[in-house]
């Protein structure tokens, strides 16, 4: 598979702080990444990085196959970016705003210029705004703004920094079918987010960052693989134990873990030891649960550093 | 690009508001002259006022010499200090970047709805003032009273006027190039304009004291009102020359500074 986004022992360092610390991130084309981590773990710095307006301490960014920042001008037109929430000319309107920065720069022809706001203003929902300056918009209506800009010349990739922000739950659902279905057409989607059940409801590969490392980088299929026990939901978690004996590795109220991963056989054991069970699945760790093994505190949680070292 | 940035100065309603209201003072100023007839004695007030009573045609320059010292350069200064700056704070820097913009492309852009900005203002300061000054009144269409007493034809009289508009925008061009150097810098707008402002105070502020005469001569308001002496007979070139070579100077030095600063900074914005 192709190469979207790869960078290699990437480095920002702001003064004595090191935002973003020697990351290797790698999208390939097709997926929905999801870039995990607590706020103020470099998420940000390292999406500006990506598109090029933070320039590295160390490390390379290779974007579609291209070195950035070096080939921004031919690469960018190809990169659709929402980058912390969307920001618009409050006195002009909102087709406006999009065709001034459509006209901004390379790679959107102006005789095209006006269907392909019509088509993307219909894509997030907003065909019947009208004139109305964005001063005007909700804070929903200008994420959708901001979504639209980003789709404005078809984008092979799309990066996007917390897309959903602002919106209210039917608008969160609508603008990720929209962005799956944009997906299955063929478009690669980063997506930065610290919502887990965002990332979780939509990604086929994650990554994590915990303080300016990636702690974590894989497909979510297989981060949340079974684990080979099995759940079981009962009434009498002391009758589990004493029915399968030694299998049991842990009891927490009626939810009790037995080892081996077939539920069936599981299930046939306490049937025939008359034990009631209510639920039966085979256990599979959360997206929150893996997260939060591998990044450990939260990022913008100052500790107070020990004196005397 | 210069399209997309002269589209976003001139559809703005702030700018033509700025415009207006630099027109208010030189026309209240008219109203009453007009009205008391009391014109300041020769050598005395702006230049130029004291022979508009007597011929209108002379008010454009007047108008000029009106807001010259104060009022174009806090016009300036807050256009040009919005225009990087501006767009940071509203957030809309990042996605100019990120489009791509092109960051020398977007800064050359800027200047050049800033010069745009300069030259339409101090047009429009002078057409209003002609049509102030003929209305209000009496008009010699015939000829012209030059600074030093001498007769000038209507011809000398325009082509000086067009040269005193010249001047006067690469004079406000130098306060331009000061904050938008500082607009490179904040992603204040406000911050940017103040500093520009605060180097024009500086520096008029200086011209003024004899300790600091040794440096008068590079501070940047030294030569603003040399645009009078080209309405002597015959022109007084030497100052109207060394103004243009000192705001030669500051312009491309700030706008180098400038350049090199915006075109390696980490947009945080």
């Amino acid at each position: 598979m192709t190469a979207v986004i790869v960078t290699r022992g990437l480095v920002k360092r702001f003064g004595r702080v090191r935002a973003v610390d020697g990351i290797d991130l790698d999208v390939r084309a097709g997926d929905v990444y999801g870039f995990l981590g607590a706020n103020g773990s470099g998420k940000t710095t390292t999406v500006r990085m990506l598109l090029g307006l933070v320039l590295p301490t160390a490390g390379e960014v290779e974007l579609l196959g291209r070195r950035m920042p070096r080939a921004a001008r031919s690469v960018l037109p190809r990169v659709g970016a929402l980058i912390e929430g969307p920001a618009h000319h409050g006195h002009l309107s909102g087709r406006a705003n999009l065709s001034l920065l459509d006209a901004s720069g390379p790679g959107g022809s102006w005789r095209t210029r006006r269907r392909r706001i019509d088509a993307v203003l219909e894509q997030v929902g907003l065909a019947g705004v009208g004139r109305r300056p964005v001063a005007a918009y909700s804070l929903g209506m200008r994420q959708r703004l901001g979504l639209a800009g980003a789709l404005l010349r078809r984008p092979e990739l799309l990066v996007l920094d917390e897309p959903t922000n602002g919106l209210d739950p039917q608008g969160i659902a609508e603008i990720r079918e929209l962005l799956l279905e944009l997906n299955r057409q063929g478009t690669t989607v980063f997506l930065s987010s610290h919502l887990l059940a965002e990332i979780e409801q939509m990604a086929t590969r994650v990554g994590v960052l915990d303080r300016g490392r990636l702690v974590l980088q894989d497909r979510l299929a297989t981060l949340t693989a079974p684990t080979g026990a099995t759940v079981v939901r009962t009434p009498e978690p002391d009758r589990v134990r004493a029915a399968l004996d030694g299998r049991v590795t842990a009891v927490d109220g009626e939810r009790v873990v037995v080892k081996g991963d077939d539920p069936a056989e599981v299930n046939a054991l306490l049937v025939g030891a008359g034990v009631p069970v209510i639920g039966l699945a085979p256990e599979r760790p959360t997206l929150e649960e893996v997260v939060l093994a591998a990044a450990r505190a939260a990022g913008d949680r100052v500790e107070v550093r020990e004196r005397g070292r | 690009m210069i399209a997309v940035e002269l589209h976003k100065l001139f559809r703005r309603p702030r700018t033509w508001t700025t415009i207006a209201v630099l027109n208010a003072l030189p026309l209240l100023v008219a109203v009453l002259l007009q009205l008391t007839d009391l014109a300041p004695r020769p050598g005395e007030g702006p230049p130029f006022l004291s022979a508009v009573l007597t011929n209108g045609t002379l008010f454009p320059l007047a108008a000029l010499a009106i807001v010259l010292p104060l009022f174009l350069p806090i016009a300036v200064a807050v256009v040009a200090g919005d225009s990087v700056a501006g767009e940071a704070q509203a957030g809309t820097l990042r996605y100019l970047l990120a489009r791509p913009a092109g960051r020398t492309r977007l800064l050359v852009a800027k200047l050049v709805s800033v010069f745009a900005f300069v030259l339409v203002t101090v047009v429009v300061v002078a057409a209003v003032g002609y049509v102030v000054g003929t209305t209000l009144f009496e008009a010699q269409p015939i000829a012209g009273t030059s600074v030093s007493g001498s007769t000038l034809t209507p011809e000398e009289l325009t082509g000086r006027t067009v040269l005193a508009i010249g001047y006067v925008t690469v004079s406000m061009l130098g306060v331009a190039a000061f904050a938008l150097f500082f607009s490179t810098f904040t992603d204040s707008p406000l911050g940017a304009t103040l500093g520009a402002l605060a180097v024009l105070v500086t520096s008029s502020l200086l011209f003024t004291l004899d300790a600091a005469s040794p440096i008068a001569p590079y501070l940047p308001t030294r030569y603003w009102l040399a645009f009078v002496d080209l309405f002597r007979d015959p022109i007084l070139w030497r100052d109207v020359v060394r103004g243009l070579a000192l705001q030669g100077v500051y312009v491309g030095v700030l706008l180098t500074a400038a350049w090199a600063n915006f075109t390696t900074k980490d947009i945080t914005s």
